[in-house]
Formats: C-alpha cells, sequence, structure tokens
C-alpha cells in the first residue's frame, strides 16, 4: 500500500446509535449532490455541526454508528463535510460497506470511543491504525481492516475493483 | 462442515461447496433492487464509466416508490432519471405508477423473489425477502452499480443466532408483535453482523404476511439478514407466482450458532416501541394513554392485505377519533383492488380515514403525512428515529395493525380490547 498521510482534527463526540436519519435526514434525499448534502450533515443529531465543524475534523460515534437505512448520502454527506474519517466502537454493517465503497476511512475502537471527548485533538495513523488522543496524551489501536478491504482500496474502490474481473 | 440456511445460500452462489463465517466470498445475485432515493446514484457511476449494458436486464428491479407520485420537483427529477435508465438499458422490471407498489411488498407478490435466491437491494429492508427462504441484504449504491454491471457482490459469510418461538398467538398478536419483542430483548444492535434464523413451532404455522414481517425488520437489530427455513407455508405462496426453478435449503441439524434464544410466543402481548428506536419496545398496556395527532398503517413491513384486514375489523363500525388523522396506505395496486373489493375502502372511509395510492411516503418523512413540531404518531412502520416521520421535535411510536387501529378509534394509544 502506498504511504497515507495521517488524519488530524478536532474530535466532535456524539452518542451510540447514531442512525442514518440524524446523518442526513430522509427530507434532503431528493439530491445526491455532495455539497448539499454536506450543509445538512448530522443536522438532527446536532442542528449547529455545520458551524461548529472544520476541514479535517473527525467524527466519534459510541456503538452501531450509522444504524438504519442503506442511504449511501450518509458517507456522502459526512465526507464532503470535509471530515476526515469516522472512529466509533462499532459501526452498522450497510454503513461500513459504504463507507469503504465511497472511500471514508473509519475506524473501529471501543476503546477510543470510549477514551475521547468533543474538542480533544486527535490524530490517527490509518497504516498503523493507531488513534492518538493528543489532548489527552493516551493512545488506541483500531481493527485492522480485513485484506480483502485493502485489496478493494487499492484498487481504486468496489467499481473500478469489479470492473477489472468483468474484463 | 454443518452450515446454517443462510451459508448454504452463499456457498451455493459462489460456486463452494462450503464457507465458514467470516470467510470473504464473491458470490452472483439473483436480483438487484434500487429505489428512487438509492438508484440515481448507481446509475450515474453506470453512466459516468460509460457503461452499455447490466448483467442481465430481467434480473435488476427499479421500484421509484420512495417519493413517488412525485412529491416535488426534486424527487421528479430523480424518477425521471430512473425511467430513462430502465428505457435505455431496456430493464425488464422497471415499475411505473399504476405497477408500482413498495419494492418489499412488490417483488414477493409479483414472483421475482423466490426461495433459495440471493438478492441484494440498495434499500435496508431488502431483508424482507427472508421470509421466503433466500438470503437478501441491504446494500449502498455503489454496490447496486457493482452488480447492475457484474451480477456479482461480495459477501462475509455470517454468523447466525437462532430464535425458538413455541405456543400459540394471543388474539391480534402478530409477526410485528414477535419482532419487536425480540429487538426488546436483544436491542439494536443485537445482532450486528450476524444472520438472525427464525424458528419453532409458532413460526412454523404463521402466515407469509407476518414472516415477511418479522424478517423486514431484521435489520432494527442491526443483522445482516433475517430467515426462516421454507415449508409447506412458503410453498403455497410462490405457487402461481414463479416462473423460474427455486431451491429449498434449511439448515444442517449440527449448524453451529452464535446463541439461541427460546421464547414462549403465547406470553407475549400487543407491542408498541417508544421513540426513539424500535429497541423500545413494551406491552400495549405500557403505552395507553398516550395521546396522538396521527395513525399510519401501510410501509413495507404492515402495508400487506392482511394488515389492512386487520385494522378494518377493528375499525368496523367505529369513527377515527376526533383530532387524530388516520392513513391507510395499501402497499401495491394488487392490495390497493383487493382491499376495495373486499369492502375494506367502506370501512376506512365510513371512520374517516384517507386512502393513500402506494408509496413509503410518511414512513421516512418523505410525504402524504408528515409530522408537526411536537406531534406524536401510532405507525405499523419500522422505524421511530429522531425526525423520522417529520420535524426533529414530532415521535413516532412503532406498533402493528390492530394497536394502530384501536388507536386510531381512541385518540390515544390503545388495544383492540379497549374499545
Amino acid at each position: 500500500m502506498t504511504k497515507q498521510s495521517l488524519y488530524k482534527g478536532k474530535a466532535w463526540r456524539f452518542g451510540d446509535d447514531i442512525d442514518t436519519d440524524a446523518i442526513i435526514p430522509a427530507r434532503y434525499l431528493t439530491t445526491s449532490d455532495p455539497d448539499e448534502l454536506a450543509g445538512h450533515c448530522m443536522e438532527d443529531a446536532d442542528p449547529d455541526f455545520q458551524s461548529k465543524v472544520s476541514a479535517g475534523d473527525i467524527i466519534v460515534g459510541g456503538k452501531n454508528f450509522g444504524c438504519g437505512s442503506s442511504r449511501e448520502h450518509a458517507p456522502i454527506a459526512i465526507k464532503a463535510a470535509k471530515v476526515s474519517c469516522v472512529i466509533a466502537s462499532s459501526f452498522a454493517r450497510i454503513f461500513y460497506r459504504n463507507a469503504f465503497n465511497m472511500g471514508l476511512p473509519i475506524f473501529e475502537s471501543p476503546e477510543a470511543s470510549a477514551g475521547i471527548r468533543t474538542g480533544d485533538e486527535l490524530e490517527v495513523d490509518p497504516a498503523e491504525g493507531i488513534i492518538r488522543n493528543l489532548t489527552r496524551g493516551v493512545e488506541f489501536r483500531a481493527e485492522p481492516y480485513p485484506p480483502f478491504m485493502v485489496d478493494l482500496i487499492q484498487s481504486g474502490g468496489l467499481i473500478p475493483y469489479l470492473l477489472k474481473e468483468v474484463s | 462442515m454443518a452450515m446454517t440456511i443462510t451459508q448454504k445460500i452463499l456457498a451455493a452462489h459462489a460456486g463452494l461447496d462450503s464457507v465458514h463465517p467470516g470467510e470473504i466470498i464473491m458470490a452472483e445475485v439473483d436480483l438487484a433492487l434500487g429505489n428512487d432515493i438509492t438508484a440515481p446514484i448507481a446509475i450515474s457511476i453506470l453512466r459516468e464509466k460509460g457503461i452499455q449494458r447490466v448483467f442481465d436486464r430481467d434480473r435488476i428491479a427499479l421500484v421509484p416508490d420512495h417519493f413517488a407520485p412525485n412529491k416535488d420537483i426534486a424527487s421528479a427529477e430523480q424518477c425521471r432519471q430512473m425511467r430513462e435508465f430502465a428505457r435505455d438499458f431496456d430493464i425488464t422490471h422497471y415499475f411505473e405508477l399504476g405497477e408500482m407498489g413498495i419494492e418489499h411488498a412488490l417483488l414477493p407478490e409479483k414472483g421475482l423473489v423466490l426461495p433459495g435466491d440471493l438478492v441484494v437491494g440498495a434499500d435496508s429492508h431488502t431483508c424482507t425477502y427472508g421470509a421466503l427462504g433466500a438470503f437478501s441484504m441491504g446494500v449502498g449504491s455503489t454496490d447496486l452499480a457493482g452488480a447492475m454491471i457484474s451480477g456479482k457482490a461480495w459477501f462475509k459469510v455470517p454468523t447466525s443466532i437462532k430464535f425458538v418461538f413455541s405456543g400459540k398467538l394471543r388474539p391480534w398478536v402478530g409477526g410485528k408483535d414477535l419482532i419487536l419483542y425480540t429487538i426488546g430483548r436483544i436491542g439494536v444492535d443485537g445482532a450486528l453482523y450476524r444472520s438472525m434464523e427464525f424458528t419453532g413451532e409458532t413460526i412454523d404455522s404463521l402466515p407469509m404476511a407476518d414472516r415477511l414481517a418479522m424478517c423486514n425488520m431484521a435489520i432494527e437489530a442491526g443483522a445482516k439478514n433475517g430467515i426462516i427455513t421454507p415449508d409447506g407455508i412458503t410453498e403455497e405462496y410462490v405457487k402461481g407466482r414463479a416462473s423460474r426453478e427455486y431451491t429449498l435449503y434449511s439448515s444442517d441439524p449440527g449448524a453451529r450458532y452464535d446463541e439461541v434464544h427460546e421464547y414462549d410466543a403465547s406470553a407475549i402481548d400487543l407491542q408498541v416501541a417508544f421513540p426513539h428506536l424500535p429497541e423500545n419496545s413494551r406491552p400495549v398496556g405500557e403505552a395507553r394513554g398516550v395521546s396522538i395527532d396521527q395513525v399510519v398503517v401501510g410501509s413495507c413491513t404492515n402495508g400487506r392485505l392482511e394488515d389492512l384486514r386487520q385494522a378494518g375489523e377493528v375499525l368496523r363500525g367505529h369513527r377515527v377519533a376526533r383530532g387524530v388523522r388516520m392513513i391507510v396506505i395499501p402497499a401495491t395496486p394488487l392490495i390497493y383492488r383487493q382491499a376495495m373489493d373486499e369492502g375494506l375502502f367502506e370501512i376506512f372511509l365510513d371512520a374517516g380515514a384517507v386512502i393513500s395510492t402506494p408509496t413509503c411516503g410518511p414512513c421516512l418523512g418523505g410525504h402524504m403525512g408528515i409530522l408537526a413540531e411536537g406531534e406524536r404518531a401510532v405507525a405499523t412502520t419500522n422505524r421511530n428515529f429522531v425526525g423520522r416521520m417529520g420535524h426533529p421535535k414530532s415521535e413516532v411510536y412503532l406498533s402493528g395493525p390492530a394497536v394502530a387501529a384501536a388507536s386510531a378509534v381512541v385518540g390515544s394509544i390503545a388495544s383492540p380490547e379497549d374499545l
């Protein structure tokens, strides 16, 4: 794998079971334009999120992050809001799949999820799977990606991977 | 190695003799499904990549059910994108208004999903088809695009949890109550990444509409799929609908389960899930008296003829309470016609309810019954997340059709026994 850069930003901590209706409410699903979706990212979980978040910031969830609908608009909205990655103690399975397919980096770590508060400065090393809480001076290890996911990412996502197979 | 029904279907579609939990496989899909929210993203991918043809024009279903009939200009554009794609790529199973129904009621009704199938759908409630003994799961739009191009998708073979229900159901109690009860016990991530297999004597005699409602909500426990071993009830349902061969799979006697939960179904009361998670289910008695503004009977969970019959039976001879709006949404045109022919429309109209054309509509806060700030609804739908049916400060209580109809009459959450 080519050398991946670090993700560095401020943490925004949300609770357990953040559903895709909270990430991007269905009333905005009449478009799939990333910038429009970004304007409503996390709106029903925190109406002010848009005005507070900065490029590179990191969303931190509890268990079952991204539960609910299969809408790919959820990872699209998070990515377009310039959030660099998402950390959670667990992810709902369709969101997990979609995030990989969309190229939104996600990291599963119950310890990191428990050890991060809103405002903490974080640094994530995706190649090593290490999450550093710079504010509190602690380090966490994320679940490594399964080898298949690494292949998928190296191919440039699901579609290039499948096109290679088809041809 | 002994396998579960889910593992067997995955192995068969990957051309393997056996699979083991955690293994990632590439498998062939029998059907790929998209709707008017998720298909446009997949279609854009195919257009951008210059794809000229899909893997099989007979094995793709496109159903504009979420915001159709078009609720506004933006949704009209999304539906047009689907319509033009279906025309350009000569997609057999595109359902225009008039034929369109809620996808997870429509596809089984049309015999497009059969026992033993492997189905992916860009809609989380695709897990519904497990009721037919198929493996089906929700995916995102990129996975749908991949399946439309290649006819394949990747799967991580799941472990399974077995749920054994015994005993005779109480009056009015149905599949919706069983699944709300189950989610209430294990939580909204209780089956995360895993398969839920519903078994036992209660399931053996459970009608297809109830089985579909149960498997439909497997996703609300985080499951990859929900599944029921096909039997005589399944074969009776697919008879006359199937136009191709199908395979009946069942779990091996020695198949391993992560967990086994045994429930006495005869002790399960009518259920109501309080806001804002489906796991907040309690017996209806604990919800009695909660005042409501709206009742919705419909959705991919409970918009089938059997559901409308149950609502009609409760409503017959009663009026919807003053101050309550009741919306009935038959899930498909066929259900609509049957309900009309059976005289159910007369009961609904006499009661003061309105009858909508088939649509997902209010279930996801799309249209046809959005809640204002502070309003409260009882709905036979599947999710009660914050803002799900409208304003972020509105509330949804989930129930089966009998409780929904009784609540409409009383004006607050009620059981049919209260009438």
